[in-house]
């Protein structure tokens, strides 16, 4: 199972390595911002079974803290990526503080809630633009010598950024520490009868999640050269919600396969405007009902049942 | 007479009443979320899109069939918890065997769709509703608008009406009954499936009763009802989901405290609830009426 | 990237060039994208009538008989600046477009600005409102066309301040960037005119209930409420203030910033009275009316807004510069190009482009009528007053453009 999977990462690497001389690397980066950010999500809803409806809180607040610290105070870009990165998990902190007091759908909402709020305070300050957002953020140079004004150069750095987070989350996930997790996710009176202390465990992951979600924020945030309050509200929020959906909660390639479907869907129906909005209900509908395992899950579901059957 | 912070108490009444109006909505909102999740523990996130709905039903009903909004007022909700008993009939009836969030998730998707189908239907900007009751009256400290002051009685008819109802009746003893132990129910000869669809559909209903009152004073929009329902969260998790008294005083709480905040801090007006439940969670996780579960 | 780009336009030139006596555009045609609102707010005055309009003033050119093929294409940005930068980029970079027009909200008008900037593109604006597009965000590729916040306090603030009673005024502003510049412009006409600020009150973004905020204005006394806000929130204000009576009472409403589409959502009733400033009304002359005819029955009975009609005249005349100039390949000298020529079309007459890429045009305040003045649906304005070219844009000195010397 192991060596599967590591297989497959590898090939996606490989994949991923050689697609910007075939796929424009802008959309790319795109892609793979998304997908890490849809890569931390799933790391709560899929191994320790906490829906949070408030995602966007790190991910949007982490591309103004980067843009903020590159743009208006100069920062070198590596800077200010790790700025917005810690400032999320600063905030999962708080946030998962009062979160995980609840849980299930409770928890949902509370995140939901906190989130608003953040989307609020974002609108109201000062720093963040407002409306206007933080605009042309320039791409300095990484570390002072990686030219990043190249989108091919910067397709690869991004790249790094986001193998470097799915590692992080494949290791944390096969740790002794997911395994503890994973068995909250199965029964938490028993893993607290055991002597775990749940909530610990839930805010460890939690603020994990958010700096991760944080990383891909503020990398998009250098990618895009912008920080606005789209990546704030709690459509978001839901769009997150929606890719690991659509790729399969708990599977590890499952949200990378969600967010290139959401990103590229978006992408080129872009020209039919209002049906957008509609077009994503439906497939959140028939996930939903049909395809609760998402495109990945299903697509292992089906291998597993034939090799059962080439058994017998 | 005394003044609080600059502010005289003609106008702090004002802002009360003000407040206890938003409340109105907060309240019939919230009632509506609590009585769905008593039944079906589900989150009805489809909620806001339904309220929406109720206005525009208010809408067409006077568009297109020339009836006025008293008439909506009783109509309107009726066609909106129809198509709420559809959708929990077609859709939601088939994941209760399953984690309570797949709910949450479906009823998502579902507002996406109706919010979007109806911006493509009617654009964005927004269709107007004549107020059915123009004028007010001066109450010395303020003008109070008849409608204004209509909602409020009517809506206090209406959560109470449900209290009752839900606590007072046989048919709501059924339903509290059904709620704890479905099978037993279901052995004494009554249809549970059919109470669960019939309760979705009144809570349903409870939002497009809403969204018909909302029409005459605010822009009946297809975004209307996505950010209210937020707030409307946040003020059932402060409530708790315990009991639908808690649903209604919470409602009306937090309205007066909002219509506070827009004299003493306007700026904060918008995230004053979201505070209380920060700070309320960290009190009292299982909100001011709620029993942990 | 920009490298295999550049390969591919000079590829491309050389084979137009091989064809003679057609204009030197690159890949052989010209190719205008109308990034737009298809979907959200504000696309009932923008979105598919944008496309349409783009679409005319290709017609009314005349390209095909002059042999310039010209393609316009449409996509949403949907408000959103990572959507809009994404589709930009990528339209720049790979589809080969060569202008941008229409771009709503502040977001996305900034967002492509800087974008056309680096990839030396056209960008014209015609939805956003930003002053900052001619100020300190100018760019030697972009016009602002219709309107902008300075030119709608300024002409908003200026005529009411000068009458006796529009002497006190009480914002109810919308507590974000915008609003706060919109308050700050027309604070500073009003007070000019010997007017005086009697209080503001800032409201959260979006708001729904503005009952509180009104009533807080109204116990001011102030002559004008001015309500420095858009969109939803300027329509729940009005529809409120009808409401308590506070027009009844004897104040006037000020909207900085609306649209005929708002005022068809509101209806007469509620909107009446109502003072604003715009860049163009379909109903203030024969051309425009004519205009008009052709618009409506394309788009759902609709008749065109000041946004449309700005991408109608900005697209024409960017295929007379372009024409002019013989290429369309570098954007700047488009760019410069368009401000060398004085513009002339139907909708907007004569007008010139200045330095800072603020195009400059007549501007006109507007009261909506009484429903009894009005003959039927988008019969809406009475003309007030014109604001003449030279009064109702900012002095382009005030500016901060650092392209002016």
């Amino acid at each position: 199972m192991k060596s599967n999977d590591s297989l497959m990462i590898l090939a996606l690497a490989a994949a991923l390595a050689v697609a910007p001389f075939f796929i424009y690397p802008v959309f790319l980066m795109k892609v793979l911002c998304f997908a890490l950010f849809a890569c931390a999500f799933n790391l709560l809803i899929g191994y320790v079974g906490l829906l949070s409806f408030g995602h966007a809180m790190f991910f949007g607040f982490a591309a103004y803290v980067s843009g903020y610290t590159v743009k208006t105070w100069g920062f070198p870009t590596e800077i200010g990526i790790l700025a917005g990165m810690l400032v999320s998990a600063a905030l999962g902190l708080v946030a998962g503080l009062i979160a995980i007091r609840r849980q299930g759908i409770y928890f949902a909402m509370v995140t939901l809630a906190l989130a608003q709020m953040v989307f609020f305070f974002c609108v109201q300050a000062k720093f963040t633009g407002g409306e206007d957002g933080i605009q042309s953020i320039p791409r300095r140079a990484l570390f002072g010598v990686i030219d990043i004004r190249n989108d091919f150069t910067l397709y690869y750095v991004v790249l790094a950024i986001f193998l470097a987070g799915f590692l992080v989350i494949y290791r944390t996930i096969h740790s002794p520490f997911g395994q503890v997790l994973k068995a909250i996710r199965e029964n938490e009176p028993r893993a607290i009868s055991l002597g775990y202390k749940v909530d610990n465990y839930k805010l460890l992951a939690f603020v994990l999640s958010a700096a991760l979600s944080g990383l891909a924020g503020a990398t998009k945030a250098i990618v895009f050269q912008l920080a606005t309050l789209t990546d704030v509200t709690w459509q978001m929020s839901g769009e997150v919600v929606l890719m690991t959906l659509v790729g399969g909660m708990g599977t590890v390639l499952g949200p990378f396969v969600g967010a290139a479907i959401i990103i590229a869907m978006q992408n080129y129906l872009a020209q039919f405007g209002e049906w957008v909005l509609v077009i994503q209900g439906v497939i959140f509908v028939t996930t939903v009902m049909l395809f609760r395992r998402g495109v990945v899950g299903e697509i292992g579901a089906y291998l597993a049942k034939a090799r059962g059957t080439a058994k017998e | 007479m005394f003044e609080l912070l600059g502010v005289p108490p003609q106008a702090l009444f004002g802002q009360l009443l003000l407040g206890l109006i938003n409340g109105a909505f907060y309240a019939l909102l919230s009632l509506g979320l609590a009585v769905i999740f008593g039944m079906l523990n589900v989150i009805n996130f489809t909620h806001g899109a339904q309220y929406m709905m109720g206005a525009f039903a208010a809408w067409m009903l006077l568009q297109y069939a020339g009836l006025p909004f008293w008439v909506a007022l009783v109509v309107a909700p009726l066609i909106i918890g129809l198509t709420g008993i559809i959708v929990e009939r077609l859709l939601l009836s088939r994941l209760y065997h399953l984690d309570h969030l797949y709910g949450l998730l479906l009823t998502f998707g579902l507002a996406l769709i109706f919010e979007g189908l109806f911006r493509k239907q009617f654009g964005s900007s927004g269709l107007p509703y004549q107020n059915p009751l123009p004028g007010g009256v001066n109450l010395g400290f303020m003008f109070l608008p008849w409608y204004r002051g209509f909602i409020v009685m009517f809506s206090l008819v209406v959560c109470l009406g449900t209290w009752f109802l839900i606590e007072r009746t046989k048919l709501g003893a059924y339903l509290r009954a059904a709620t704890e132990n479905p099978q037993l129910v279901q052995a004494f000869g009554i249809n549970v499936p059919r109470m669960i669809t019939l309760t979705y559909g009144f809570g349903v209903a409870l939002a497009g009763l809403a969204g018909v009152l909302a029409a005459p004073i605010y822009s009946v929009t297809p975004v209307m009802g996505a950010n209210l329902i937020i707030v409307v969260f946040a003020v059932v998790v402060i409530g708790g989901m315990g009991s639908i008294l808690g649903s209604i005083v919470t409602g009306f709480g937090l309205g007066i405290v909002e219509g506070f905040t827009k004299v003493f801090y306007p700026e904060a007006s918008n995230t004053v609830i979201f505070i209380i439940m920060a700070i309320v969670l960290m009190i009292r996780p299982a909100g001011l009426f709620g029993t942990q579960r | 990237m920009r490298g295999t780009f550049k390969a591919a336009a000079a590829a491309a030139l050389l084979s137009a060039g091989s064809f003679g006596a057609q204009a030197q555009m690159t890949d052989g045609v010209i190719k205008i994208g109308v990034l737009t609102d298809m979907s959200g707010l504000y696309a009932d005055f923008t979105g598919q009538g944008s496309v349409w309009s783009a679409r005319k003033a290709v017609e009314d050119f005349g390209a095909a008989a002059k042999g310039i093929k010209v393609e316009v294409i449409g996509a949403d940005h949907q408000n959103k600046a990572d959507i809009s930068s994404n589709i930009a980029r990528q339209w720049f970079d790979v589809d080969k477009v060569d202008v941008i027009v229409d771009l709503v909200s502040t977001t996305t008008a900034l967002a492509v600005n800087s974008i056309g900037r680096e990839k030396n593109k056209v960008v014209l604006v015609s939805g956003a409102a930003t002053s900052d597009l001619t100020g300190s965000q100018c760019s030697p590729n972009s016009i602002h066309w219709v309107y902008d916040t300075w030119s709608l306090a300024n002409g908003t603030g200026n005529a009411l301040a000068k009458t006796a009673d529009g002497k006190s005024w009480f914002f109810v502003t919308a507590d974000y960037a915008f609003g706060h510049a919109l308050e700050r412009d027309t604070s500073a006409v009003v007070e000019k005119n010997g007017g005086k600020v009697l209080g503001k009150v800032r409201h959260p973004f979006p708001g729904q209930d503005f009952s509180s905020f009104l009533l807080q204005a109204q116990a001011s006394k102030a002559q004008v409420i001015g309500l420095a806000n858009a969109g939803g929130d300027t329509t729940n204000a009005i529809k409120q203030a009808a409401e308590f009576g506070i027009v009844q009472g004897g104040q006037k409403l000020a909207s900085l910033l609306i649209f005929i589409s708002d005022i068809h959502s509101l209806g007469l009733k509620t909107a009446q009275g109502l003072t604003f400033t715009e860049a163009w009304y379909w109903d203030l002359n024969d051309n425009n009316r004519a205009y008009a005819k052709e618009f409506a029955p394309a788009n759902k009975g609709v008749q065109p807004s000041m946004v449309h009609a700005g991408v109608y005249s900005s697209v024409l005349h960017y295929l007379k510069a372009v024409t002019a100039l013989g290429s369309d390949g570098d954007g700047a000298k488009v760019i410069s190009k368009m401000k060398e020529m004085p513009t002339e079309d139907r909708l907007f007459g004569k007008g010139v482009v200045r330095q800072d890429g603020r195009k400059i045009h007549d501007m006109y305040l507007f009261q909506v009528k009484k429903p009894e003045e009005s003959k039927g649906p988008w019969d809406y304005y009475k003309l007030a007053s014109t604001i003449p070219a030279s009064e109702a844009f900012r002095p382009i000195e005030q500016g901060g453009c650092p392209l002016v010397k």
